[in-house]
């Protein structure tokens, strides 16, 4: 009884505990939200609920969400065709060189994006072209995000269950694209999706690299964002916020649940 | 589709990891064609090195030699040396259903499509998956993944089996089951077959002959009845089944004899200072002055027989497998009738 009973208030305890956090942090998120959908910020609900801000935003920024959509695919794409390979040679290699070569690929999450940028700018910006164009943001984007692709492929192919896949398919006669193309591949087919959606969601939402390496003419959504909350009309900002929000939730959703989807269909 | 056995023969083969762990010492074993061979041994003695040397998936130590029948393989990559091997965890293909698991090896070897459907349907028959043709392996339970790993592994005809712990994954009455079909299935097959276990009756099931194993080297070879009959080492005899180790005085060994719960029984000098005795192979009798006498200190009904312990004067406690009808209880005086025929000479005292 006295168990139960203590169990009841530590439940009790951690419901409020969760209950105030989520509050927290949900509150910024809908005061954020509601604040482009109203006349006046500053009168609240009171002076009318308008579609005008969300109008604006879409005319000045509309062009921002493909280019940062584009820029995203892009750049799984482009971590797909780099990381695998590199994930794979890092999970099967003994050498030190490989953990010096794993932690090198990692610094880019720990130096702040503005120094990448600036390094990417004095080592790049004289190729006018590739300075001006949407390429010049990729390869940005691609260096942030890919040890979150490396790391993440390289510790699913290090687990002893995928070792021992590749063995079986070898013992069997298999050769090294058939066992990594046909086996290993499918096999962590939820891990590379999992890989793909955190590249994808981080290359969206990047801010740091991409203002620094964007033109007038290469803005991205949190660019666009950034620009919106200078003109000092909350309303407008708010209004991004929430084009943000509809854009990249359902596309999020859709993801994870194909990535369920696979978890289920793959699990052994 | 069936190829002739094979006997494999392992040369001087070691095995040191990068570390500088000595994983294997240089060992040398025979299999004969079609035998099934039993590597048997604790965690860690060398047994899963061996059995992945010989099927390439590691390099021996410079001077190792590995040789099916004639043809020297050592250097041949695994996919090269024509072998099936079931993984400790199956290592199914969790992205395939039954069948496309079975024929994988075959697809990848470029069977012609009839000839694979033909030979899987057979494989599927004879490990008996019918009906779970289409499941993956998520949905099998874990004999059933295991029969799967199997019929993929003698798919692609290989030249030898490899078989790394296959039971381990069963629960206890499941694996028993498991065995004897693995036993019976490996027989009607007589493909040349080497099954790393750490359970000896897994080994002796299933087995012709036993390798067994301790800290990276054979320490005897044989078939089941003499291993457990004869073993020429302590630890085999261990290893094996429970087992009391008795001890004397070099007086005594000289002059043929075993002072034993306040009776002197004998045994060879050769024999040694100590010597080895199987529980079941003593025989509980009531207290006389002639034979041996001990007091139960504990008594264990294990279903088929019933488990004493026994302390005795000039020895250890002496451990006894009586019948299940014994009605002997904790406490009570016992004699003891022991062959001595039954002694075993203990070699590598401890």
């Amino acid at each position: 009884m006295v168990s139960r009973r203590s169990n009841s208030k530590v439940s009790w305890v951690l419901l409020c505990v969760t209950a105030v956090v989520t509050l927290f942090m949900l509150t910024p998120m809908v005061l954020s939200v509601t604040a482009g959908l109203v006349n006046q910020y500053s009168q609240g609900v009171s002076s009318g609920l308008t579609t005008k801000w969300l109008e604006q935003v879409w005319a000045s920024y509309g062009s921002t969400v493909g280019w940062s959509l584009a820029l995203a695919l892009a750049c799984v794409v482009g971590n797909l065709f780099l990381g695998i390979p590199c994930a794979y040679a890092l999970a099967r290699s003994r050498a030190n060189w490989a953990r010096i070569f794993e932690d090198l690929l990692t610094l880019p999450v720990a130096i702040p994006g503005l120094a990448t940028g600036l390094a990417l700018i004095l080592s790049y910006g004289q190729f006018r072209d590739f300075r001006q164009s949407f390429y010049f943001i990729l390869v940005g984007h691609m260096i942030f995000t890919l040890p979150f692709m490396v790391r993440s492929l390289s510790a699913a192919l290090q687990r002893r269950e995928f070792v021992a896949l590749e063995e079986a398919a070898s013992t069997l006669g298999a050769n090294f694209v058939q066992r990594l193309v046909g086996i290993l591949l499918p096999a962590i087919l939820p891990t590379i999706f999992a890989a793909s959606l955190m590249v994808l969601t981080l290359s969206i939402g990047e801010f740091n690299l991409t203002w620094m390496l964007h033109t007038p003419l290469t803005r991205t959504l949190p660019v666009g964002l950034a620009d919106s909350y200078a003109s000092m009309r909350i309303e407008v900002g708010s209004a991004y916020t929430l084009v943000f929000f509809m854009l990249v939730l359902p596309l999020l959703w859709a993801l994870q649940a194909v990535g369920t989807l696979l978890s289920r269909r793959y699990e052994n | 589709m069936k190829t002739d056995p094979l006997a494999i023969q392992v040369e001087a083969c070691a095995k040191t990891y990068p570390d500088g762990t000595q994983g294997l010492l240089a060992t040398t074993l025979r299999v004969e064609a079609g035998e099934i061979m039993a590597l048997l041994g604790p965690s860690g003695c060398g047994k899963t090195s061996l059995l992945r040397i010989i099927a390439g998936l590691e390099t021996p130590d410079h001077g190792g030699r590995i040789l099916f029948g004639d043809q020297d393989v050592t250097q041949r990559p695994v996919q090269a040396r024509k072998i099936g091997m079931v993984f400790q965890h199956y290592a199914l293909f969790p992205q395939m259903t039954v069948i496309e698991n079975i024929g994988y090896g075959l697809k990848i070897n470029r069977c012609p499509d009839h000839e694979r459907t033909v030979r899987v349907g057979e494989l599927v028959e004879l490990v008996r998956l019918n009906g779970l043709q289409n499941k993956r392996p998520a949905e099998l339970s874990g004999g059933q993944r295991q029969r799967v790993a199997l019929a993929r592994a003698i798919a692609v005809s290989p030249r030898v089996l490899l078989l790394d712990e296959p039971l381990t994954a069963l629960d206890a009455k499941l694996k028993e089951s498991v065995r004897d079909e693995l036993a019976e299935l490996l027989r009607r097959l007589r493909i040349t077959t080497i099954h790393v276990t750490h359970d000896q009756h897994e080994a002796m099931a299933i087995a012709d002959r036993l390798a067994v194993m301790r800290a990276g080297q054979i320490v005897q070879v044989g078939i089941a009845e003499d291993l457990y009959r004869s073993p020429e080492h302590a630890f085999v005899a261990e290893f094996l089944g429970r087992i009391n180790t008795l001890s004397r005085s070099v007086e005594d060994a000289s002059r043929d004899l075993l002072l034993l719960g306040g009776a002197q029984l004998t045994c060879p000098s050769t024999y040694g200072t100590k010597v080895l005795l199987r529980p079941e192979d003593i025989r509980l009798s009531q207290p006389a002055q002639s034979i041996p006498c001990g007091i139960v200190l504990q008594r264990q009904f294990l279903g088929d027989r019933v488990h004493l312990r026994v302390t005795i004067e000039n020895q250890n406690a002496l451990l006894i497998d009586a019948p299940r009808d014994c009605k002997t209880i904790a406490g009570e005086r016992i004699g003891l009738v022991i062959d001595p025929l039954t002694f075993i000479p203990c070699k590598d005292e401890k």
